[in-house]
């Protein structure tokens, strides 16, 4: 029973994740249903935080194919989108509400 | 309108094939109507208050409420399904074989036509909240006017339900005799899919590592993107760029539910018929 406890512990921690260092947070805005920037150098091989902030009345939901990641951004609120390590490239996203004028893309270097 | 109609009908595509899932999967239960409509309602009214609280939601937890709440409703339909799996494998070749308002089985039939309704209630609940936000956006802009808008919005709504519907009447040409397999099959699919997606969620938010973040890209094959991604993604979990713990959860959930359904499926089977009603008595 104790051995199979500490496998369970043993593979929890394998969930958690790894503390790889975090690098400072950049940051964009959505006004207008438009990002600014809208072209933003990241580091490579980082974990960061994108902090998306939304300044408009209505929400906005970020969401990027290359990236992965879509998260919903409510009017006047700032989130955090958890990005990295990317390998160096470009990474378009877009404002899955407002695509025909929220578009943008990341940097990796 | 494009704009509302285009959105509204891949949020709803994604719920509406689940409902039709579950009405294939609960064909010839009685009352299942009733209980589908119950979790149709439910859903909507619970997405509409989700919508309203999307702002205190998406600040709670440091900025990650969000992804641990959709994980922790994606975990609760997985959990819901399973029951429904196993109650299946035990009861499934009665409902087919023997007259279907069979007393008994209707009774322990509302159980899993209640973790079913959670499940579309749930899966109404997730896409139906973007849908109000996105319309409540537009309605707001002056850009489209509340007709257009409503009309894409109805549009999109009648379309999806529609394909949802072919799905549905696609799944009963499978004859009764296997229809209790092919649902069973396509709910464990289901119920895989939505578990690896709830691992990919806890891993966006950085709340559990992500074991590697492409295991494979298909995207060039199948962009999940597209529509048919999509309704491959809300059926059976497709995903074109998945990070190995999703792919972990997905395997751990198809082998368990495989294994429970084979399980407690090749128990109902060895037992004769009387023997099995007589120790189902006493165990409740």
């Amino acid at each position: 029973m104790r051995r199979q406890l500490c496998l369970l512990a043993g593979l929890l921690a394998c969930m958690l994740p790894a503390g790889a260092a975090m690098a400072e947070d950049f940051h964009i805005a959505i006004k207008d249903h438009r990002f600014t920037p809208t072209r933003l150098e990241v580091p490579a091989g980082v974990k960061f935080r994108l902090m998306v902030s939304n300044q408009d009345d209505t929400a906005e939901e970020f969401e990027s194919t290359e990236l992965d990641r879509e998260k919903l951004v409510a009017p006047g609120k700032e989130i955090p989108v958890f990005l990295g390590p990317l390998d160096a490239g470009e990474y378009k996203f877009f404002g899955d509400f407002h695509q025909d004028t929220a578009q943008g893309v990341l940097v990796a270097k | 309108m494009l704009a509302s109609l285009i959105v509204v009908f891949r949020e709803v595509l994604e719920a509406g094939l689940i409902v039709g899932i579950v009405l294939a999967a609960t064909a010839g239960v009685p009352q299942r109507g009733l209980w589908v409509s119950g979790g149709l309602i439910a859903g909507v009214l619970g997405a509409s208050l989700l919508a309203a609280f999307a702002g205190a939601l998406s600040s709670a937890l440091e900025g990650v409420g969000q992804e641990v709440f959709t994980a922790a409703i994606l975990m609760v339909a997985v959990v819901m399904l399973s029951w429904h799996v196993v109650w299946m494998g035990r009861h499934g070749r009665e409902l087919a074989t023997q007259a279907r308002s069979l007393g008994r089985s209707v009774r322990v039939g509302e159980r899993s036509l209640l973790a079913l309704a959670a499940v579309v209630a749930i899966a109404v609940l997730r896409e139906g909240s973007e849908v109000v936000l996105f319309l409540y956006g537009i309605a707001a802009s002056a850009h489209e006017g509340p007709m257009a808008m409503l009309a894409g919005g109805g549009l999109g709504v009648a379309l999806a339900a529609f394909v949802s519907y072919l799905l549905y009447r696609g799944l009963l040409v499978i004859p009764a005799r296997h229809l209790f397999t092919a649902t069973n099959a396509l709910i464990t699919l289901l119920a895989a899919g939505m578990a690896g997606q709830a691992a990919a969620t806890l891993a966006s938010a950085d709340l559990v590592s992500s074991w590697g973040d492409h295991l494979w890209n298909t995207s060039r094959f199948l962009s999940e993107n597209s529509i048919v991604g999509r309704a491959l993604h809300a059926l059976v979990g497709y995903s074109d760029r998945p990070s190995g713990v999703q792919v972990a959860a997905y395997g751990t959930t198809l082998v368990l539910l495989t294994a429970l359904s084979w399980l407690t499926g090749t128990g109902h089977e060895r037992k004769p018929a009387g023997q099995e009603t007589a120790s189902r008595a006493s165990a409740r």
